[in-house]
């Protein structure tokens, strides 16, 4: 999407949606919000919306497909044909391919697989309508749908974006900001163990440039996961209705 | 679907066990190197004469080939007045016993896409003047990345093969007849290069053990469970980054990583410098 005239940065600082660089879009999350899955999440980030749904553990489609010492993730991130502004095939494309790669490889080092050896779990994450940052969307959604599942885990993970616009690092960046910017940077990690399970780079930066920009995700991680926690903790303690 | 790999490489727990005390020690598995070194690189060019630009890189014993063939085409809708350029990744079945005949797997849509991305986002390849006429005839230009040896660190050796293939590209005679059609003859190179604007390297740092290791061999490859794909233009700028594999990483060695792959990036520039000065020993024939 190319949107002419739009200025990334305006004069008083603040970013196209009146945001400041550091501050992130509002976010919802919601988790059991199917009925058939045996755990699912929806979150949103501003106007992106994704839901995640995971089955298993289970018994692998084929029997071949297994692993004697753990259970095997089976990841798929794909797109609504509805949730962009020119209608998205069904298909998986090669982005979509790549992305569900990608985020299997952010989830795989948390889940406690080897507690289910011979089996499958099976994570679908649909974006219903992208704005930006679908992918880092995916594995919040995909964290909180597994916790959601009863799956162990070593921890959660969360995601965020970091762009870089007019020269200015810019946290949680939407679809204009990372159409016009020079650098869009996906990371996802589990902040409670410090690690990070998904780092991507898409555009330039300096050295001193991708140190801030990780420190801004960073930060932002460790906030978004504590959100998942309160959603987890409401959901389960307090008045939630059990599933 | 991304499955997690169940088909993988068997390696002796005692092998695993080597190569991780190796490393502890600043050695490698694969003879005289240090974590920082990449195994012999050498970039020849010009291998195949019916492609617009062809390269093969050999990265200890790993092989790529990289052809560039460029054609007429019409630009995407959102980009005018920009010539196009796709690159495309074959595992051959030829070059592992881990790599199946047919459609391009993960793996290689992963790789394709890395090599795509660090080209593109720094503007290796100057679009804008790769038009014939703005928003209905532009060149388009095809990377396809050819694994004939399968030893570990594709991303490195197929980003250089592409750069080298890219450099080495000269445009096919061309002329537009009175239809307003162009025609391409590609049997007839002319002496125009493509316009690069940078040159890119990727350096991959594999984590192994509790160690790090630039261009890990295939070996180093299978007890690693993540690596750091760092793309690099020649000032040093950062130019795309992928993390890849099951493991995670913590905040340190993600730095240290970049440290180490701006220490090992002049290597595989060298190569590349090599290929194509004249008389050197990888020049073009």
């Amino acid at each position: 999407m190319k949107v002419e005239g739009v200025k990334l940065i305006r004069e008083d600082g603040l970013r196209h949606d009146g945001r400041r660089p550091e501050d992130l879009r509002p976010i919802r999350m919601e988790v059991g919000v199917l009925s058939n899955a045996d755990g699912s999440a929806l979150v949103e980030f501003g106007r992106t919306r994704v839901l995640a749904a995971v089955y298993g553990p289970r018994e692998p489609p084929q029997k071949f497909m297994l692993l004697p010492d753990r259970a095997i993730l089976r990841v798929r991130y794909h797109m609504a044909p509805f949730s962009t502004s020119d209608r998205k095939s069904p298909a998986p494309s090669r982005r979509e391919i790549e992305l569900s790669k990608v985020i299997r490889e952010a989830l795989e080092p948390i889940v406690l697989t080897k507690q289910f050896p011979r089996t499958a779990i099976d994570v679908f994450i649909e974006v219903l309508q992208a704005d930006g940052g679908t992918r880092t969307t995916g594995v919040t959604a995909a964290s909180l749908a597994l916790a959601d599942a009863g799956i162990p885990m070593k921890a959660l993970v969360g995601g965020v974006a970091v762009g870089k616009v007019e020269g200015v690092l810019v946290l949680d960046i939407d679809e204009v900001e990372d159409s016009m910017g020079e650098a869009d940077m996906p990371v996802a990690g589990a902040p409670d163990l410090g690690l990070i399970t998904l780092l991507q780079l898409n555009g330039v930066m300096t050295e001193e440039e991708f140190q801030k920009a990780l420190d801004m995700a960073w930060d932002a991680i460790r906030r978004i996961v504590d959100m998942e926690k309160e959603v987890l903790r409401w959901k389960y303690n307090v008045g939630g209705d059990s599933k | 679907m991304s499955v997690t790999p169940f088909r993988l490489p068997v390696v002796a727990s005692l092998r695993k066990e080597a190569i991780e005390e190796l490393l502890a020690r600043g050695l490698r598995i694969d003879g005289v190197r240090d974590p920082f070194t990449p195994r012999n690189v050498r970039v020849e060019l010009g291998v195949v004469e019916k492609a617009e630009g062809s390269a093969l890189v050999k990265l200890g014993n790993t092989q790529v080939m990289a052809g560039v063939k460029m054609d007429v085409g019409a630009p995407f809708r959102d980009t005018p007045d920009q010539g196009v350029l796709t690159v495309h990744a074959e595992f051959v079945p030829l070059a592992s016993p881990l790599f199946e005949p047919g459609p391009p797997d993960e793996n290689a849509i992963e790789l394709a896409r890395v090599v795509d991305r660090s080209l593109r986002e720094v503007g290796a390849v100057d679009l804008g003047q790769l038009v014939i006429r703005p928003g209905d005839k532009v060149w388009v230009v095809w990377i396809d990345l050819y694994i004939l040896d399968h030893d570990g660190n594709l991303f490195d050796a197929s980003m250089l093969a592409a750069m080298a293939a890219l450099l080495d590209a000269r445009m096919p005679y061309y002329e537009e007849i009175e239809t307003g059609d162009v025609i391409v003859d590609h049997g007839v190179k002319t002496e125009e290069k493509l316009p690069i604007r940078h040159r890119v390297v990727t350096v991959t740092v594999a984590k192994i053990g509790r160690n790090l290791a630039v261009d890990p061999n295939f070996e180093e490859e299978s007890v690693s469970d993540v690596r750091l794909v760092y793309a690099l233009d020649e000032s040093g700028r950062i130019v795309g980054i992928q993390k890849s594999g099951e493991g995670a990483l913590k905040r340190e060695e993600v730095l240290r990583a970049l440290e180490m792959a701006k220490r090992a990036a002049p290597v595989y520039f060298k190569a590349l410098e090599e290929a194509l000065t004249p008389a050197g020993p990888g020049a073009s024939g």
